[in-house]
């Protein structure tokens, strides 16, 4: 995300304060990404340096310093918003190193680990939906920011549900020959047993 | 929405509004049985929205459908609005599901002969209700989901869109308690599809208890509580929702 850039778009539609800046960056975005006011004020010196920004006093309120747009600035933004977003993937994804590993583990069920990893991302899917739900029909700004973070923990569960798929199709219990030490390894995806789900008998 | 005359004497408003005990299926017998659902457990209170997630084949459409008295378990007890399924007539059955219970599934089941008015309206006529004030309930009811212009076409000259919102009208009129859905936006769009699924959580917030049963994430995502089922198992379900503070608290930049 270029806080850079979102600051320079609000400054197109006039000059700003600071602490304002802020404040609309967080309401646009529905308060999803909070923004701290020093991450503000060092992204609006780092773009006055760059030329991108100028500032000025005003004699009226003191101390406080409001910030217009240049037009390098302008043409700046315009160029970033043309500028396709890096595509590369992160070096290394944690999910798929942690279930790589618990494939390897003795005693562990990877189909248990993947079932542990895909309540954790609808857990999280349930939250940015609440926050949908709860918000009015034309708050876009959220909307759009929502949408983006439900699609990326979706294609997460898409990635665990196709490992389950590969998972079923390995032998029920791989042929391990005894250890050393006599010992066998567990099976790796043995049946899971019922979770401590709210039954009849156990209600909240 | 309209009352309906004659109240359940079985009704009882403190109890859940779906309980499966310990329900199994197995279908077949023998070398060729196949288990279905497995010692399932699930209780779903009125005004709540349960989500039933799991891949094809691993059992959630048999869990619903024995939810809605559509089929019998082999094994365990349900319980719907507090009756014990298993121990009424098959006439009791039959007017638990059309006066308890709304359907919505995937093909819809609009009937092509009636305008979107008389889908609607159809439960209630079914169960005795006069013509003229079912089908002043109907009106209402299509009225709320913004389809009062639409009350005399066909479903075939509705958008799907369309078409899904009278079907989820005709499962929530008169006084139904348990909403069943299987894969209600299966067929549409992303914007009809949250409209549908708004409609669904709305009537769960006016006190209707709902079962939607799904392998979307984003569409499982807008229940208070998700279920996971695999082969058969309930084997995990999300803890107690949390608001949207939780995101805040994360650094999510």
């Amino acid at each position: 995300m270029s806080v850079r850039h979102a600051l320079l778009a609000l400054l197109t539609e006039g000059s700003k304060y600071g602490l304002q800046l802020r404040q609309e960056f967080e309401a646009r975005t529905g308060e999803v990404w909070p923004l701290n006011v020093g991450q503000v004020y060092t992204t609006l010196q780092r773009l006055e340096r760059e030329g991108h920004v100028e500032s000025h006093e005003n004699e009226r309120d003191g101390a406080q310093k409001r910030f217009r747009i240049t037009a390098a600035g302008e043409r700046e933004l315009d160029r970033w918003l043309r500028t396709p977003p890096s595509a590369a993937p992160p070096p290394r994804d944690e999910l798929v190193i942690k279930v790589q590993v618990a494939l390897r583990l003795p005693g562990v069920d990877v189909r248990d680990i993947l079932q542990v990893h895909r309540r954790h991302l609808v857990e999280e899917m349930q939250r940015y939906t609440h926050l949908k739900a709860e918000a009015a029909a034309d708050d876009v700004g959220l909307g759009l920011v929502v949408d983006a973070e439900l699609f990326r923990l979706e294609a997460v569960v898409h990635w665990l549900d196709a490992a389950d798929v590969r998972l079923r199709r390995l032998p029920a219990v791989p042929p391990v020959p005894a250890g050393a030490d006599g010992t066998r390894r567990a099976p790796r995806h043995q049946p899971a047993k019922p979770a401590p789900a709210r039954t009849a008998g156990s209600r909240s | 929405m309209t009352a309906v005359d004659g109240r359940d004497i079985w009704t009882d408003a403190m109890s859940p509004v779906l309980s499966l005990r310990q329900v199994s299926k197995v279908y077949g017998s023998g070398a060729t049985a196949v288990p279905a659902l497995r010692e399932a457990d699930l209780v779903v209170d009125a005004g709540e929205l349960v989500a039933i997630m799991g891949p094809s084949g691993s059992g959630k459409s048999t869990l619903l459908t024995i939810a809605g008295t559509i089929e019998e378990p082999t094994s365990g007890e349900v319980y719907v609005c507090g009756a014990d399924v298993a121990a009424l007539s098959a006439d009791a059955q039959a007017r638990l599901r059309r006066r308890s219970i709304g359907f919505v599934f995937q093909d819809l089941n609009l009937l092509a002969g009636l305008s979107a008015a008389e889908n609607v309206a159809l439960p209630l006529e079914l169960d005795g209700v006069r013509a003229r004030v079912a089908r002043v309930a109907a009106m209402r009811l299509l009225d709320e989901l913004g389809l009062a212009d639409r009350a005399g076409y066909f479903p075939d000259d509705l958008s799907g869109g369309e078409r899904q919102r009278v079907a989820i009208a005709r499962a929530v009129i008169g006084e139904r308690r348990l909403l069943l859905a299987d894969e209600p936006t299966g067929a549409l769009d992303s914007t009809n599809g949250e409209a549908v699924i708004r409609l669904l959580r709305s009537a769960c917030r006016r006190g209707v208890a709902g079962v939607l049963v799904t392998h979307d994430a984003q569409l499982a995502s807008w229940a208070d509580r998700v279920v996971f089922i695999r082969d058969g198992r309930i084997v995990d379900q999300t803890g107690p929702a949390t608001g949207p503070e939780a995101l805040l608290a994360q650094d999510v930049i």
